[in-house]
């Protein structure tokens, strides 16, 4: 009994290691922007994110130090009534992508440090559940972009 | 020397006449593509405050195409969202968007004050207009066109959000309910619907 324990830590371990890549290094973001709006009111990120592992990947959350406070929300519509959550994690699936867009998933972004203008460039550190971070840069856009504009 | 009209001339500017005769009592009908609700709801009626700080009654819109909005600043995605594809929309109206008024209604008034209002519809059109005011003027609006907002429970920090119905109402240049249309609805029928009304809306 103690020696097939022992095996199955043993064998754990091995597995461990050679599964060693963090969760953020199976991942690539893309279209990372954010919208500008005036004053200080909170502001929605979005990103595209795509894992190239063989294991989904779960996106738990940002940070930055240009914002004090980074959320991730999902917005819904449903018997037209709009509504925002928040939400505990976003799964990108294994060869798979998962898109953070207006109207669906979003980071909300809340108490800028500084004030940021269209055009600027805020670094954001996606955080999954492994504890890896991925640090991504955010293109800041006007209030009035319907997307990454590229 | 006497003009001679040919006889399907005459009888073409006998039916304009009457068209127009006909669209003085009741909307003209038009092939909208989104939902028509021209006689099914009420006209374009309000007692708010505009993003200047001025009293502003529905009447002051007359002689203008109207989207009416209900939404509210501290709202990250959607109301944004909405408000940069209206902006996209006049964008492709033209030169005539400039006889149509976007018409954002706060569903937030304690946070919502003009000058908040102001320096929001502007960053996204330079026809969008803020609507604020008191909060029984506010829901008396959005009840007389069955829309509907709720607060819901403060966060840690003590912000809040507020759902509210995501549809747009659209206003002919008389004040008179047109259509309605939804975020599903698509850009292209939109543009199409408010063509239709800002080139047979009458004009000011």
């Amino acid at each position: 009994m103690k020696t097939q324990a022992l095996l199955f830590l043993v064998t754990g371990l091995l597995l461990t290691g050679a599964t060693h890549a963090t969760e953020a290094e199976h991942i690539r973001a893309s279209h990372a922007w954010l919208r500008v709006l005036p004053g200080d009111l909170p502001a929605g990120a979005y990103v595209t994110l795509e894992n190239s592992g063989d294991q989904p990947v779960t996106l738990k959350g940002a940070s930055s130090d240009a914002y004090a406070n980074v959320m991730l929300h999902q917005s819904s519509n449903e018997g037209g009534m709009s509504r925002m959550a928040m939400v505990d994690s976003v799964v990108v699936p294994s060869h798979g992508t998962a898109t953070l867009a207006p109207a669906g998933y979003h980071l909300m972004l809340m108490k800028s440090t500084h004030p940021i203008k269209p055009g600027d460039t805020v670094r954001m550190n996606l955080k999954f559940a492994d504890g890896s971070t991925l640090a991504t840069n955010f293109v800041a856009r006007p209030a009035n972009a319907v997307d990454a504009g590229n | 020397m006497k003009l001679r009209l040919p006889n399907c001339l005459v009888l073409l500017l006998l039916l304009i006449t009457l068209v127009t005769l006909a669209g003085c009592h009741r909307e003209e009908k038009l092939p909208f593509r989104l939902t028509d609700v021209s006689g099914h709801m009420p006209e374009l009626d309000f007692k708010l405050t505009d993003d200047h700080g001025k009293p502003v009654t529905g009447a002051d819109y007359r002689g203008k195409v109207v989207v009416l909005y209900f939404g509210y600043t501290h709202c990250p995605d959607v109301c944004p969202l909405t408000m940069a594809q209206l902006h996209v929309v006049m964008q492709r109206l033209g030169p005539l968007a400039d006889k149509a008024r976007i018409l954002f209604v706060s569903v937030d008034p304690t946070r919502d004050t003009p000058p908040v209002m102001h320096a929001y519809v502007n960053a996204f059109d330079p026809r969008a207009v803020g609507l604020t005011g008191d909060p029984r003027d506010i829901e008396a609006l959005s009840k007389r066109y069955r829309s509907a907002y709720t607060r819901e429970p403060d966060g840690k920090d003590g912000n809040y959000e507020v759902s509210h119905s995501s549809a747009m109402y659209v206003f002919d240049s008389k004040g008179a309910a047109r259509v309605l249309a939804t975020p599903a609805d698509s850009q292209d029928d939109l543009v199409h619907d408010l063509h239709l009304l800002l080139d047979n809306g009458n004009p000011t």
